[in-house]
């Protein structure tokens, strides 16, 4: 009943752009033939030579890995319009497309273009034909309802893709009514035995581009986090051939020790305002669930417990934290009250359930259950509902959730090795973002980039 | 308690050790052993060793046991387990016995954990295993201040295979001095 449907796209432009070394070719195994049918016209270019960059493919390809949206090849478009005013509607509706983006690209000085595009109703198009009318002062005018955004900006050729990604971001938000999340990145750890510094802390685009070194180590890196503002990276280094917490600036490359207890200190995780770190420490006996005050440095025990708690994320109100703990005798996750620090389990199916992140609407956790020694990517509602298995690769783990809450980035194993994943929080979609070489694993997904 | 379970070890475990040196000498020969010639030499140099044990102190021939088994660095776990095996009960003797003749040597002991789980959890995991082995050594009079421990987690598999042999030797702690 699943319908395997592989596809390979933007291998073409991974050959083509200097920017792809190292970039992650996305696979998408299951789910687009549940999306929505739209079209992202080739945007026209009105110049001289080559086009100077490719925004339709990035926008499409973006839309496509929403797993919401079907957007159909160029080559099967009944008519490539640049402008509202150039569309057969009918053409578009007769194919089924609910909606298309069109737009051009203009020189307007040395290596800066104006870039314009339109987000069109397709259906409501072909109702009014394009030529709907309002009464506006007691006089009847255009209102081009069928028109859901347009706009026009000037950007540099090495902004084009960012500016790709911002038209993807307002053309979901138009359709679905949420944000999309196309502006962010993606830190993660690779790790390739043949280097002399095995061990790198990288940061890409979202879809794999653009990907940089943010540290190499000949010892292990685990864990990055996000700050909310999106500038630094919270992860643990054992450099020093011990466990401690750093926080690096993505942008500056300074780069503070925050942590250094005897025994473990592990799985930074910044809080909603940016103000605090939970973190795991095992300096008074076992490992426990800690929150830092970043301005003073000062700790704030919040377990106590003689067996593993682990794994704290906070709750958006930044009131409580869930966390894993093996106080039941087997991993299952636990919620902690900041204030009052009462303690409530959450999980009960399944062998085990470790890893608990909770969606952005605070109204859901994605979780990594582990079913007959299998262990998959889960959500289940917050604080108590059933729990629904998203995943069925091999040894899932390390689920992030895109700032939106629509998708969900993994570490799986893939043909022996470790690799990124993507899921849809409703379980449809699903890629795989294979490495060349070496192992890449805990990733972890920004706020929105603004 | 423990001391006296080690204690109670001992003493079944001494002439067994004595017993034992030849048949445990081969096995550890089979297992590094790849050549037909080299294999062929170390049962050789195995005969005249067992010709001067005979005039070794029982104490002298623990001592060599105790130097041959601490050529052996790792411990290993069941699946989710932090519990050493009985086993192990003689290589961390002779490591214990070292050590606390050798109050100035420290030692790290690491723990490990293979893939499966979160590597958060296995980080704990890890820990747990690598705390069980200073624990032992402890209750055999290792000084706290030469012990410390570090857990890797999944983070540095012995072996890079996801399949329960690999699994089995990537489940360890490892005494690094």
């Amino acid at each position: 009943m699943m319908k395997k449907l592989v596809i390979l796209f933007l291998s073409l432009s991974i050959l083509t752009s200097p920017l792809a070394r190292g970039a992650l070719e996305i696979v998408i195994t299951e789910g687009i033939d549940t999306a929505r049918p739209i079209a992202v016209v080739p945007f026209r270019w009105k110049g001289e030579g080559p086009a100077p960059g490719d925004i339709s493919n990035v926008v499409a390809a973006d839309l496509m890995r929403s797993g919401k949206f079907n957007p159909i090849p160029a080559a099967a478009m009944p008519q490539m319009p640049s402008a509202s005013g150039e569309v057969d509607y009918a053409a578009w509706a007769g194919m089924g497309v609910e909606a298309i983006v069109v737009g051009t690209v203009e020189e307007y000085s040395v290596d800066r273009y104006t870039i314009k595009f339109e987000v069109i109703d397709v259906l409501r198009g072909q109702i009014t034909g394009g030529g709907s009318q309002m009464l506006r002062e007691g006089e009847l005018v255009a209102s081009n309802d069928h028109i859901l955004d347009a706009r026009s900006s000037v950007v540099t050729s090495s902004q084009f893709r960012q500016y790709s990604h911002r038209i993807s971001d307002v053309v979901y938000e138009e359709l679905t009514g949420e944000p999309g999340a196309f502006m962010t990145r993606i830190a993660y750890v690779t790790v390739n035995y043949n280097d002399d510094k095995p061990y790198q802390l990288m940061v890409a685009d979202y879809d794999g581009y653009g990907e940089r070194v943010l540290l190499r180590s000949n010892q292990p890196l685990m864990s990055p986090s996000w700050s909310p503002d999106g500038n630094k990276l919270a992860y643990v280094s054992f450099e020093n051939k011990t466990a401690e917490i750093f926080v690096q600036d993505i942008y500056t490359t300074r780069r503070d020790k925050i942590t250094s207890f005897p025994g473990i200190n592990g799985n930074p995780v910044w809080s909603p305002d940016g103000k605090r770190l939970a973190m795991v420490l095992s300096k008074d006996g076992n490992p426990e669930l800690y929150i830092m005050t970043l301005a003073n440095q000062q700790l704030q025990r919040v377990t106590n417990n003689r067996a593993i708690d682990t794994e704290p994320s906070w709750t958006p109100d930044g009131k409580s934290l869930i966390f894993t703990s093996e106080r039941g005798g087997r991993p299952q996750l636990y919620s902690v009250n900041l204030q009052s620090g009462s303690v409530r389990r959450l999980t009960f199916e399944g062998e085990q359930n470790l890893g608990g992140t909770v969606m952005p609407s605070g109204d859901q956790f994605v979780l990594v259950n582990r079913t007959r020694g299998n262990y998959h990517i889960a959500k289940q509602d917050y604080p108590s509902g059933a729990m629904q298995v998203l995943t069925q690769t091999s040894l899932d783990e390390s689920p992030s959730l895109a700032p939106n809450g629509s998708m969900i980035i993994y570490s799986t194993t893939h043909n022996g090795k470790q690799v990124l994943a993507l899921v849809s929080v409703d379980g449809r979609f699903k890629a795989r973002l294979p490495a060349r070489e070496g192992e890449v694993k805990s990733p972890s997904w920004s706020p929105y980039l603004r | 308690m423990n001391l006296n379970k080690f204690l109670k070890g001992l003493a079944i475990a001494l002439p067994i050790v004595t017993l034992a040196a030849c048949s445990s000498n081969q096995q550890t020969d089979s297992g590094a052993g790849t050549q037909e010639t080299n294999q062929q030499q170390q049962q050789d140099s195995g005969v005249d060793v067992g010709a001067a044990e005979r005039t070794m102190s029982p104490e002298e021939q623990r001592q060599e046991k105790y130097d041959e088994l601490r050529k052996e660095h790792m411990i290993y776990f069941a699946f989710d387990e932090s519990r050493i095996a009985s086993e192990y009960a003689e290589l961390l003797a002779a490591h214990a016995d070292y050590l606390v003749k050798n109050p100035s040597v420290d030692v790290v002991i690491e723990g490990h954990a293979d893939e499966r789980g979160t590597p958060e959890y296995n980080i704990a995991l890890g820990e747990r295993r690598a705390k069980a082995v200073t624990e032992y050594l402890r209750n055999l009079g290792v000084s706290s201040s030469q012990l410390s421990t570090v857990s890797y987690g999944e983070e540095k598999p012995l072996v890079r295979a996801s399949n329960e042999s690999a699994y089995a030797k990537n489940r360890r702690a490892v005494l690094v001095y």
